[in-house]
């Protein structure tokens, strides 16, 4: 090939690389834009510290399923991050043996479970002993969804750390768990985060599995060993309901969540912009 | 991006400690039925000011979830739209009762150019659209149900439910009772065979595939059509008339049963009255006959007699049928066989 | 890999060598000991700690399989193999058949993957490797919001915006051009296959795009420098140095994704029409094993009805099995190809 042809392959792909993006973001803008013109009329300071309201009255708020949503996530990282982190570290420092590669086929397998199966799971492992719903069936639910995405997206940072970082690491006298620690971790920071802000965006957003766990609630819950409302349950029931102010409202609480959901700010090589408030 | 962290995290443990209003209520938790689910939102919002000591928490996962739910007595009570069966019944740790609360309409909704409103509708029609042997709209028995309309030379699209639910159920109870083939072939069930057609999820989804394509036909509750301002067809009842689904022609239908059983477990399609829409349904409260928490019991009764006296008041208003009188005196006198654990009677406590 | 202390040995003192006790320097080598055994606990514990949590996720999907099993036993008895091979879905008659959602589940991934795939790689190729830098931040941010959005809204947006665009532009775009193949022939109502995988593939970019992204920004400075000090144009810079260094990594992108359109449930079942059947054309309505039972499972009455729901659960996780299984073989067919030579 001449240079010259080289040289239009290269702008091709540049030209390529463009249009990839771009088709990417379309839809990104499209419903974005959906969800403001539907919802932006919803938003505003009762929105956020009410109850929900009967239909019929206009009002109310979404208080108790944003709160009921954060803290369905936080018990889901308390499942789902510990044991994600340290099963990434596993796959990465063991990953290529046969023990390795079953607990990495087991992580796809896993992220493969629809929703809503693991849903009946925790039914049935926790909502038909305790003779009830509540927030820790769906708070470990949750749990287990984040699981296999914190697990492999680890795996996958920390095996991009160098081996010369490690080895210098090694040669220094550190202790091997000390350097998987403090160096290599420590390295693959930013990339950690990236899976949990994935793994977080993924079961906030969940619908099915806490329909038969955490059940939903209208109002505040009385303590975790009962029903909880969160913000996908409410807005599927909205939406899903006949009546437009629901719908507004419905809306209105998805362009607030996606927001909510930015504001955790990943650390690390690649800072991203701050995204607008409210 | 700190004091972020700081706010969620502060968020979590205050809601975790379990900050909000006073836990000096009982909470009462409810599932089941979605068609209903507007109209008990309301009446558990009233009942606070009525009694401030009870909440009621009702998530609407559909009739049969609620069936489950109540089976295994992961809830204080269920709603459903299709009655429970026998076996459905046996499989309970005791006797369940079936309370009616509400009626409503299954309509058919359509999308046709050209025809705006007063499309009518046999049974017979409607019965060979969604077994597929009416496939075009100009059909000669839809024409001659229509003579002053002009329909188009199209094809039907047919619109059902995909998911399980008691709208499904009324309409293939009505159908499998006019229509000797469908009831050979299909059957009656909150889910079926469809021989025809696309799935919607939810009454929103059916009614959003039926407004988003062109010549299509759903069925959906009274309530979906309006607010969407859809069309809806009026079909010929039973005897003979044609009727418009409205808030009376269902009360209509209610009334005219002649034999109600003691159970309360009723189909009200295709019913005899003269006025009487004939694709209308019934809706319960499933409640334990022998409540296992005195105190939840109490509240549970105490709910059920005001939601059929002064709770019926406020039907019409989400347009939804209130009860026949007669029917609700009847079911405030059969909450007197709810009891406590040791065998007392609840009501009137 | 560690350096070990010296040990002080009985020839060392005893001064065999030549040397007595007194003139050899006593190196106090107690607390370099001491470390030792403690470095030994610690990575034993760490060791203790990774295998606990990497055999807990393994017990986990071990115990999901157990309680689908248990709790499908009855379906499993009555239907039996036919059960994978049969076009039938009638609850009222209590007659059941998969086929058609295997097909629906494995036909939408594939069409997503194959849609998603390019999309996401070429997005992550472009920032990493074409975008100015300032760019990259914002429009990785944005990608990532792609992945916040519920399946709800997705569902929504499809049905009220995608599926009459796919209707009215889309279909009569592919019948036109290819529909001399079967994919793309028959009656389009915007709903159906192509959709769900056009909102699947939506779904899953985000998780390609921010993984694989990652992947490509650790590719060393020198491999990238090495390419155009031999003559290479950036493209080919690309393809030479960091498309093989990150290819394990990206391949791991590609499996999260595909993990995720396997088990999407709310979007799909929204936009696909939910009809239980196979149709060669991509413009028909289908169903997905993930889709019915969601749509079903709520309202299954009977007993054998949310048996034979749960064990198309079971099924959907075998499918994955298989799918990873294939996959895996794949990567090795393709890591032989390109190593070998």
């Amino acid at each position: 090939m001449t240079l010259r042809t080289r040289r239009h392959v290269d702008r091709l792909f540049t030209l390529l690389g463009v249009v990839c993006t771009i088709a990417l973001l379309v839809p990104l803008a499209l419903i974005f834009g959906y969800l403001v013109a539907r919802g932006v009329t919803a938003l505003n300071f009762e929105f956020f510290t009410q109850l929900p309201k009967p239909v019929g009255e206009v009002g109310g708020g979404m208080a108790n399923a944003i709160v009921g949503s954060a803290i369905l996530v936080a018990l889901a990282c308390v499942i789902g991050l510990p044991i994600g982190i340290l099963t990434g570290v596993y796959l990465a420092e063991r990953g290529r043996t046969a023990a390795g590669s079953t607990v990495r086929f087991c992580a796809d397998v896993l992220n493969g479970v629809p929703s809503i199966v693991i849903g009946i799971f925790a039914y049935t492992l926790v909502v038909l002993p305790m003779r009830g719903f509540s927030a820790y069936a769906g708070g470990i639910a949750l749990g287990v969804i984040m699981l296999p995405v914190v697990a492999r997206t680890t795996e996958e940072m920390i095996r991009l750390v160098p081996t010369s970082l490690r080895e210098a690491s090694l040669a220094l006298g550190v202790p091997t768990w000390r350097t998987t620690i403090s160096v290599v971790l420590r390295t693959a920071r930013g990339g950690i985060l990236t899976g949990i802000m994935l793994s977080i965006a993924r079961v906030a957003g969940e619908t099915a599995p806490l329909i038969f766990t955490a059940f939903g609630n209208q109002y505040w819950h009385g303590g975790l060993r009962g029903p909880i409302s969160s913000l996908p349950v409410q807005i599927y029931t909205y939406a899903i309901s006949p009546f437009d102010d629901w719908h507004r409202q419905a809306w209105g609480r998805r362009a607030r969540a996606d927001d909510a959901d930015r504001g955790h700010q990943p650390v690390g090589p690649t800072p991203h912009a701050r995204p607008a408030r409210g | 991006m700190r004091s972020i962290q700081r706010l969620l995290g502060f968020l979590v443990v205050a809601g975790a400690l379990g900050a909000g209003p006073a836990h000096a209520q009982l909470q009462l938790n409810g599932a089941g039925a979605t068609f209903p689910y507007p109209m008990y939102s309301k009446w558990f919002s009233l009942y606070t000011s009525v009694d401030p000591t009870a909440r009621f928490n009702y998530q609407s996962i559909g009739s049969g979830g609620g069936i489950k739910q109540i089976t295994e007595q992961t809830v204080d009570f269920g709603a459903t739209d299709g009655p429970m069966t026998n076996e459905q019944l046996a499989a309970a740790r005791g006797p369940i009762m079936h309370v009616p609360t509400v009626m409503g309409a299954v309509v058919l909704t359509y999308n046709v150019e050209g025809v705006k409103t007063g499309l009518k509708l046999t049974p017979e029609i409607v019965a060979d659209v969604f077994l597929g042997r009416i496939v075009k709209w100009n059909d000669a028995a839809i024409a001659k149900a229509n003579p002053d309309v002009q329909l188009p030379a199209r094809d039907i699209i047919v619109v059902h439910r995909s998911d399980g639910s008691g709208t499904s159920y009324i309409f293939t109870d009505y159908l499998s009772k006019v229509s000797q083939t469908w009831s050979d072939k299909v059957g009656r069930g909150t889910a079926v065979s469809w021989p025809v057609g696309l799935g919607g999820k939810g009454n929103e989804g059916v009614t959003g595939l039926v407004k988003q394509t062109p010549f299509s036909i759903g069925y959906v509750e009274l309530i979906y059509a309006r607010s969407n301002q859809l069309p809806y067809a009026s079909v010929v009842n039973k005897a003979g008339k044609d009727v418009t689904p409205s808030l009376e022609s269902v009360t209509a239908a209610a009334a005219s049963v002649t034999d109600m059983p003691e159970d309360f477990r009723v189909s009200i399609t295709n019913a005899p009255g003269e006025d009487a829409y004939p694709i209308a349904g019934m809706t319960w409260l499933l409640v334990y006959q022998k409540q296992s928490d005195a105190e939840k019991g109490k509240k549970l009764v105490k709910f059920l007699d005001w939601m059929l006296t002064d709770g019926q008041k406020v039907v019409p208003d989400l347009h939804y049928a209130p009860l026949p009188p007669a029917v609700a005196t009847k079911a405030r006198a059969s909450l007197a066989k709810i009891t406590a654990p040791d065998g007392t009677a609840l009501l009137g406590k | 890999m560690t350096l070990d202390a010296p040990q002080p040995t009985m020839s060392n003192a005893a001064g065999v060598d030549g040397r007595d006790a007194a003139s050899t320097p006593w190196v106090n080598v107690a607390p370099l000991m001491s470390t030792r055994r403690r470095r030994n606990v610690g990575d034993a514990v760490f060791r203790a700690l990774t295998t606990g949590a990497a055999w807990s996720l393994v017990g986990v999907v071990v115990a999901i399989v157990a309680v689908l099993a248990w709790e499908c036993a009855g379906a499993m008895r009555t239907f039996g193999w036919s059960f994978l091979t049969v076009q039938k879905w009638d609850p009222v008659a209590n007659e059941y058949g998969a086929l058609p959602f295997i097909y629906g589940t494995l036909v939408s991934s594939l069409l997503a993957l194959l849609q998603a795939v390019p999309l996401g790689i070429g997005t992550a190729l472009f920032l990493s490797e074409m975008a100015p830098s300032w760019l990259r931040a914002p429009v990785a941010f944005l990608v990532e919001l792609l992945a916040a959005i519920p399946s709800v809204v997705y569902g929504l947006w499809g049905i009220f915006v995608l599926v009459p665009w796919v209707r009215g532009w889309v279909t009569p775009w592919l019948a036109d051009t290819l529909g001399f193949l079967p994919f793309f022939q028959g009656p389009s109502y915007g709903v159906g296959m192509l959709t769900a995988s056009m909102i699947l593939a939506v779904m899953i970019v985000p998780y390609i795009t921010s993984v694989a992204l990652e992947v490509f920004r650790t590719v060393p400075v020198a491999q990238r420098e090495a390419a155009l000090a031999l003559g290479a144009t950036r493209w080919e810079m690309i393809r030479m140095a960091v498309l093989p260094y990150g290819r394990v990594g990206v391949v791991g992108a590609i499996m999260l994704g595909l993990g995720r359109a396997l088990g999407e449930t709310m979007a799909v079942t929204m936009v696909i029409g939910n009809r239980p059947e196979i149709s060669a054309s991509f413009f028909a309505p289908a169903s997905t094993m993930a889709s019915v039972i969601a749509n079903e499972f709520s309202e299954a009455a009977s007993d054998l009805y949310v048996q034979v729901l749960v064990e198309i659960g079971l099924v959907l996780l075998v499918v994955t099995m298989l799918v990873n299984i294939l996959a895996r073989l794949l990567v090795w067919r393709v890591g032989d190809a390109a190593a070998g030579h």
